[in-house]
């Protein structure tokens, strides 16, 4: 069915899963409230949390099953957002999951931390819907005000309070630079719609129209803070090291993925008509990325560090499908993004697993030796740092992901062949310190006196082992996925005929 | 043993049977690894014992039925033998194609012969981890078979980096002091390599996409298909040429192998020697030049090419003259005899083709068994340098006859098969490259120098250190395990003439494809002007 998004009723229909997943998180967050902190009660809200979160899934795959499209309006009804929406919320699944086990350990009892992710889930699931710049402004902040208190979460530790100012000044001063970005788009269009904007540009010969392309560079900038792409990365890794490691598997995976969707979206259906003005500055800051990411990530010592920067290199892999500049690079950036959150998930799994109390255990040498005391997490780790590597049947559905965003570089009119090359190239760089981990799990001995790590936490055995499962099955037979992206590309809203009587 | 076969449609299932076969072995070695050590009055030794008696089972079952491919393959048919070709992703137009030509044929059986062989060398020097091992040695074996037999470049592609991160394990975890830098050496030079062909095999596939705007991965159809211009032919060409060449070892690209080979536990040194350096030159064979004619036969390319096959030929013969660890020189020593593997390819006569495959299938077997030797040396005395020994031939005859003959094998006298494939490589190149053939036929004389003067130094001169008295003889394992070894040394060595026989039509086909590609662009260029 055709959703008339000028009716409210009708809006509220398309907005379902998102009002659902809020709705859920005020009540839980009355329940947290309900009683004086502890562990037990943290670990009911997120449980609860849990629940809500699947609840709003089986929504969301529901409605991507249903054939639902959506006139002109301040939101899209389609397959881009649903799958979106998937992969965000089986990031918040994997967080809630990790962060019952991890706040239990590191005694954070409260149980708002667990509706907190909820939150900032709808501001996710609000960005990947948004058709319109100031409802992108508010998925944005909702997203990045609860992430800020998350960064922070844990009042006692110094660098998690280093982390979450930091990751507030930045995320406010980013802000400021999308606001102001939309404020000259708008005065230079007359519009926030992103459709109506993509039709006015050659409607009015705005090609050239100095205020738009200021505000399309200050949007640009804005959006390159959000995702961490080199030269607007450096609070990442500082924020990614101090951060709870929940928190941190959460930023990277999620709240990444969220500004990268909306990004995509921004670029494709608003400015598609100008790739002449932002296709060179995305060429270069997606180079940048790709050889300063790879080549700092290789003196890292902290494994929450050198994710980080793992994290950083992949936004310049998915810049790639932004320059494509088409919706087939839509699809690859889908399909990619699945698997890199699957791949960044276990990775956090093992890393909550193998850390001690108080955040310690953190440093790549403290792996030293693990595939002897703890041989299933040490090849779970092994297939996730394959899987970031883009490296086939060990690292199952990394190889295709990366296989896909080649293929849209290739195809693109844009000549990305160059950039593909440089992808490839600097994928080789990052065997240098994905595999160091391999090569220290497996082939160092255990230092003397290392005490083995503490037993998994169920939650925690349950997401690596889907996790690792997955990326291990779809590496062998990935095809129904990448179907599903194909068929998920943004698509423009459709003209109201039928359901609008004259 | 033909209506046999064709009786139990041998060819319809034989291929896909290899490749499932070693990783169901290895699901099976690590079921054993997690159940064993759990049952009571299970032992470590016996638990031990169990899993190398069955992935030598494995292996052993595993050769018998790839044997069937010497009689029902047909190698003078055109088509692909025990052709299998269904789906796979069809979003990407990869299939799952698997066939083979005599070519191949002859690797596949090389691999399945040699395995069970590597399992019983490495039957008392592994210890630690050994169901780990045993997997990773099945895993790998998938992989070597797969890119024998691949028809589809995807599929070509993974499992070309299939066996890459057993063999970096099998380096790293079992092998010797510097084994954690020759693994990552090893790791990081086939991967930039291979990351170059994949954007290569991505475009060809791109470039023969149907209506639909699908890639097509199938070897047949770009092989039939393909138009490019020369520019773009000579960059595809550049990047298979990385990634085979730093295979082969092709100087300079060869640094990787003397670390790798000589960390490598005695089973990772013999399947990287004898089996993976073979990819390689195969991989010239069946992709870069059928696909890239023109480029591969454009004159400065070809003459870069056998240029640096010979000064691989002659700088691997000098070098490993002068090394004081016998591994090391036996490692070199590839380097060499690779290089007139390569000198033969791109020789591009049928006779010069043909001896270039006798060299891959006789370095082998000689320089797999050299390995071997090496292997047990070091059980024994655990010193790899050849100054340690000397006059063991008076406390070990057996292992010092063996050795001789293996040595004279390699070194290529007439009567071994060493002498059969360097001889046809002269030969047969002489006709075409005549100054590069001279060059390369003194490393003959080289070759006859490292190795005479390294046996000489091991088991003869005088019995001088007191350590080497008392060093015992091969046992019936080793013994075993290196007769049929010498058996095909002699037989290649002999009667190469079934081999000639198998391999003469794939030999021809190639060269008469690439001449014809070069012809036809040649008349393209013609008309155009």
């Amino acid at each position: 069915m055709t959703f008339d998004l000028s009716l409210p009723s009708q809006l509220l229909q398309a907005l379902t899963p998102e009002l659902v997943l809020i709705g859920g998180a005020m009540v839980l967050m009355l329940f947290a409230a309900w009683r004086p902190e502890s562990d037990a009660q943290q670990r009911r809200v997120g449980i609860a949390g849990i629940g809500v979160l699947l609840l709003t899934l089986a929504l969301v795959i529901w409605f991507s099953l249903r054939d639902l499209h959506s006139g002109p309006g301040v939101i899209a009804v389609d397959g881009f957002r649903w799958v979106a929406d998937v992969i965000f919320l089986l990031v918040a699944l994997g967080t809630v999951a990790l962060a019952i086990e991890y706040n239990g350990r590191e005694a954070i009892w409260s149980g708002e931390s667990h509706v907190l992710i909820l939150f900032a889930t709808s501001g996710m699931m609000i960005l990947a819907a948004a058709r319109d710049l100031m409802i992108v402004f508010l998925g944005i902040e909702l997203m990045s005000i609860s992430v800020y208190v998350l960064a922070g979460l844990n009042r006692r530790s110094v660098r998690a309070a280093e982390a979450a100012i930091k990751y507030f000044l930045l995320g406010a001063f980013a802000t400021g630079f999308l606001l102001y970005g939309i404020a000259l788009v708008y005065g230079a269009t007359g519009s926030t719609s992103l459709p109506e904007i993509g039709r006015r540009i050659p409607e009015y010969v705005l090609y050239r129209q100095p205020m738009l392309l200021i505000g399309v560079g200050l949007l640009l900038v804005g959006f390159g803070f959000k995702v961490a792409v080199v030269p607007f990365h450096m609070w990442a890794p500082d924020v990614y090291e101090g951060a709870p490691t929940p928190t941190t598997a959460f930023m990277i995976a999620g709240v990444k993925a969220a500004a990268f969707a909306t990004f995509l979206r921004v670029w494709i259906e608003a400015f598609g008509s100008i790739g002449f003005a932002w296709y060179v500055p995305i060429w270069w800051l997606a180079a940048f990325t790709m050889i300063v990411g790879n080549v700092v990530a290789l003196a890292q010592r902290n494994i929450k560090r050198m994710l980080g920067y793992s994290s950083i290199v992949h936004s310049g892999y998915l810049l790639i499908a932004v320059a494509a500049g088409t919706r087939f690079g839509a699809s690859a950036f889908l399909f990619y993004l699945f698997a890199y959150t699957l791949a960044t998930f276990g990775a956090f799994a093992v890393v909550s697993a193998v850390a001690e109390p108080g955040e310690r255990n953190l440093a790549i040498t403290d792996y030293e030796g693990l595939w002897r005391v703890r041989p299933f997490l040490a090849v779970g780790m092994a297939v996730c740092m394959f899987a970031l590597l883009g490296f086939p049947v060990f690292g199952g559905i990394g190889f295709f992901a990366k296989l896909y965003l080649l293929q849209a570089a290739l195809a693109s009119q844009n000549d990305l062949m160059t950039l593909a090359v440089l992808l490839v190239l600097t994928s080789v760089v990052s065997a240098g310190y994905y595999l160091h981990v391999v090569r220290v799990m497996f082939m160092k001995p255990r230092p003397e006196g290392a005490a083995d790590p503490a037993p998994l936490g169920p939650i925690t055995r349950v997401v690596l082992a889907t996790t690792v499962a997955l990326i291990l099955v779809l590496g062998l037979l990935p095809g129904r996925l990448a179907k599903w992206t194909r068929d998920s590309r943004p698509t423009p809203p459709t003209a109201l005929g039928a359901t609008k009587a004259p | 043993m033909d209506a046999f076969l064709s009786a139990i449609r041998y060819n319809d299932w034989i291929l896909p049977v290899l490749l499932v076969l070693p990783v169901a072995g290895a699901a099976g070695v690590l079921l054993h690894g997690w159940l064993a050590p759990r049952s009571e009055g299970n032992t470590p030794e016996r638990v031990a014992s169990q899993v190398k008696v069955m992935t030598l089972a494995y292996f052993i079952v595993e050769f018998v039925l790839s044997a069937g491919l010497w009689w029902s393959v047909d190698p003078n048919s055109a088509a692909w033998q025990a052709y299998v070709n269904v789906p796979w992703i069809p979003f990407w137009g990869a299939r799952l194609t698997l066939g083979v030509d005599g070519i191949a044929m002859m690797l596949i059986l090389l691999t399945t012969f040699l395995m069970p062989l590597v399992v019983l060398g490495g039957w008392t020097s592994v210890r630690e981890k050994l169901h780990s091992y045993c997997a990773l040695l099945l895993v790998l074996t998938t992989g070597m078979l797969g890119v024998f037999m691949s028809l589809d470049l995807l599929l070509f592609f993974v499992m070309w980096e299939l066996m890459l991160v057993p063999m970096y394990l099998i380096i790293g975890v079992w092998g010797g002091q510097r084994r954690l830098y020759a693994s990552l050496k090893f790791f990081l030079y086939t991967m930039l390599g291979s990351m170059l062909m994949l954007v290569a095999i991505l475009y060809l596939a791109m470039t023969n996409s149907d209506t639909t705007g699908r890639p097509n991965f199938s070897y047949d159809y770009i092989l039939s298909g393909s138009t490019m211009s020369p520019t773009v032919a000579l960059w595809l060409f550049g990047a298979f040429f990385v990634a085979f060449a730093v295979k082969v070892p092709m100087w300079p690209f060869h640094t990787w192998l003397p670390d790798a080979h000589v960390e490598a536990p005695t089973a990772g040194s013999v399947i990287l020697a004898a089996i993976m350096l073979k990819m390689g030159t195969f991989g010239f064979i069946r992709f870069a030049l059928p696909l890239f004619p023109t480029a591969a036969m454009n004159e400065t390319v070809r003459t870069i090419i056998l240029t640096l096959a010979v000064i691989g030929i002659v700088y691997g013969a000098l070098v490993a003259m002068v090394q004081p660890d016998f591994k090391k020189l036996v490692a070199y020593s590839s380097v060499s005899h690779l290089g007139f593997v390569m000198l033969g390819v791109f020789a591009l006569t049928e006779q010069s083709v043909q001896g270039a495959l006798i060299v891959n299938l006789s370095h082998g077997i000689s320089t797999g068994a050299l390995f071997l030797l090496v292997g047990m040396m070091y059980e024994r005395r655990h010193s790899r340098l050849i100054e340690d020994y000397g006059g063991i031939a008076k406390v070990m005859p057996v292992f010092a006859v063996i050795l001789s003959i293996v040595s004279m094998s390699s070194i290529g006298v007439p009567g071994t098969n060493g002498f059969v494939g360097e001889f046809l490589v002269l030969v047969g190149s002489f006709r075409t490259q005549p100054f590069f053939t001279i060059i390369a036929s003194t490393a003959v004389i080289f070759a006859a120098v490292y190795l005479l003067w390294a046996l000489q130094r091991i088991i003869y001169n005088p019995l001088s250190k007191p350590e080497n008295r008392h060093l015992p003889d091969l046992n019936w394992r080793e013994i075993g395990l290196l007769v049929p070894l010498i058996f095909a040394i002699f037989w290649i060595g002999v009667y190469p003439a079934p081999i000639l026989e198998k391999t003469k039509a794939a030999a021809t086909r190639l060269v008469e494809r690439v001449e014809r590609g070069t012809a036809n662009a040649a008349a393209g260029l013609g008309s155009g002007r």
